[in-house]
């Protein structure tokens, strides 16, 4: 077994060598422009993006005129949020999302509610789900635009984005998801999900970081967007710049992979921590999942995702503890903004537990051996730093922690 | 975020953990911090009321490894120590030891208030217990 162990695979994932095999000759043979349309090396790399475009099309269910390129998922959600606010600001002024979104759409709403928008940010249930009825109020003859992610990054939750694309299609409002944890991962397809843009990227589905893609319908009904960044007008002006070749080529051969080999990865990752998830709950207590129970609601959330919070034991000092192995913790410590999770804040979830959640991101790479070892260290962690714990202690004599009066600092 | 190693060494081998008698009365406990905020110290040390020393001190902390270490060395830093000596005790004497980087500073000023604490608790145990010979005499 090798060290550290990566068990951070919603977060980026490593290359599949196939695909950096795809992306070699493009560095050093095939390194034209692809915009330069009077010569060999233009036109072959030209050839490779479409080739790569009509792979990501098909993938999705989409027309490969529907494929913009970006520089990646946060750029595809800046694009297709500010896109649209800017072309149809005529016609209303607000758009809809959720406080579980990621950053790339939530401060991308900020920033067009300091530019004279109105943003709805929705609540979310205790599982991370939003409920159709309030969106549905939500909507006014003012709403441009719907925001609403398919998985969360964070806890998993898997959205019914096929319901919410259509009340969307219902009343005429254009639907946006970004699918940066879904699309390879598990079905996705523009049409039955009801979808008109989508973003989602390379670097999560062992493809390379740095190239993304924004899918932008243009039949039924017909998207517009105003460009954010000028210059060549590339991307059918939609997203100016030369277009990175050897990554849209890994982009297009790793999802490809991935959709040729979802049934085996989702079915790996599925087992692997399902199998982690209950061999924790046998020697340890205080246990609580953020997001659906893969256990009670496999459909409800990501194959790969697990996040629990270990209760009493702090997530930087599990993480500590578990040095062997690459996780992330939603634990303000591990945060630049010395704030726990917003995403487990939102559902419901108290700081004090958001303080002890560490989220563990299984990929195609991740072993059975590497599992059981990630238990038997867990486990080994979560024992001792609770010997540590007073607050462990304080609940095993029965005090009722939220009765204490806390000396707040 | 690298840790100093002597962060990583009590850490690992922390010194003192555990639990002394709450109801003693030589016993103060300092409870600081709070489970929202992600760091909670509790302190207890064992003091003798004639001498006024530190005769043993122990510590359990929900926090992060900063924290942990922060309340390991005070552990160590004041047993043996009077309640005087241990009262001036200041947060950047950890900080400066355990190589604390500025945003792990608030973890050093948790383990002084975390001394405070335990030492007033003590204090107004004696002081209890002085008043309640008093009136029994």
């Amino acid at each position: 077994m090798k060290f550290p162990i990566y068990l951070d695979n919603n977060a980026t994932t490593c290359m599949d060598p196939r695909v950096l095999d795809a992306m070699l000759p493009y560095f050093t043979e095939i390194y034209g422009n692809a915009a330069s349309r009077n010569h060999d090396f233009g036109w072959q790399a030209e050839a490779a993006v479409e080739s790569a475009r009509e792979t990501i099309a098909a993938s999705i269910g989409a027309d490969p005129k529907e494929i913009v390129f970006t520089s990646g998922a946060t750029e595809s959600d800046n694009l297709a949020l500010k896109g649209v606010a800017e072309m149809y600001r005529s016609k209303g002024d607000h758009i809809i999302t959720v406080t579980t979104e990621h950053k790339a759409v939530i401060d991308t709403c900020k920033a067009l509610e300091r530019s004279g928008f109105r943003a709805t940010y929705l609540p979310v249930d205790s599982e991370g789900f939003i409920d159709l009825d309030r969106l549905r109020e939500a909507i006014t003859d003012q709403t441009i635009l719907v925001s609403v992610m398919h998985g969360n990054n964070e806890i998993g939750t898997i959205q019914d984005i096929a319901a919410i694309g259509a009340l969307c299609r219902e009343k005429g409002v254009l639907f946006h998801t970004d699918a940066t944890q879904t699309v390879g991962k598990i079905p996705f397809n523009v049409d039955d999900l009801n979808v008109d843009l989508a973003s989602f990227t390379a670097h999560k589905i062992y493809g390379p970081k740095g190239v993304g893609a924004l899918y932008v319908r243009k039949r039924k009904p017909r998207v517009r967007l105003v460009a954010q960044m000028d210059g060549g007008g590339h991307e059918r002006n939609m997203r100016s710049g030369t277009l990175n070749v050897p990554g849209i080529v890994g982009f297009g051969k790793a999802l490809e992979l991935a959709v040729a080999e979802m049934a085996q990865d989702d079915a790996h990752c599925r087992s692997l921590r399902d199998q982690l998830w209950k061999s924790l709950q046998g020697p340890l207590d205080e246990l609580y999942i953020n997001g659906p129970d893969p256990l009670q609601h496999p459909g409800k959330r990501l194959p790969g995702n697990l996040n629990v919070s270990f209760a009493f034991v702090e997530g930087e000092a599990m993480m500590m503890g578990i040095k062997n192995i690459a996780v992330s913790s939603g634990s303000a410590c591990t945060s630049a903004s010395l704030e726990p999770s917003y995403v487990l804040k939102a559902l419901g979830v108290g700081e004090d537990l958001a303080h002890t959640s560490i989220r563990f991101g299984l990929g195609r790479f991740t072993t059975q051996e590497e599992i059981d070892y990630t238990l038997d260290d867990v486990t080994k962690a979560v024992v001792k730093l609770r010997e540590m714990s007073p607050l462990y202690e304080m609940a095993k004599m029965g005090i009722d922690l939220k009765s204490v009066e806390w000396a707040h600092h | 975020m690298a840790y100093s190693e002597k962060v990583i060494d009590h850490y690992n081998n922390p010194r003192n953990v555990g639990t002394l008698d709450i109801s003693d009365e030589t016993v103060g406990t300092g409870l600081v911090g709070a489970p929202e905020c992600g760091d909670v110290m509790r302190l207890q040390l064992k003091i003798n009321p004639e001498t006024g020393v530190i005769e043993d001190a122990k510590f359990k902390t929900f926090g992060c490894g900063s924290a942990i270490a922060s309340s390991s060395y005070a552990t160590e830093l004041i047993k043996g120590k009077t309640i005087e000596d241990a009262q001036n005790i200041k947060n950047t004497q950890i900080v400066s030891e355990l190589n604390l980087p500025p945003v792990k500073i608030h973890c050093s000023v948790l383990a002084e208030d975390a001394i405070k604490a335990a030492i007033d608790d003590f204090r107004k145990k004696q002081a209890q217990k002085n008043a309640s010979e008093e009136v029994s005499a």
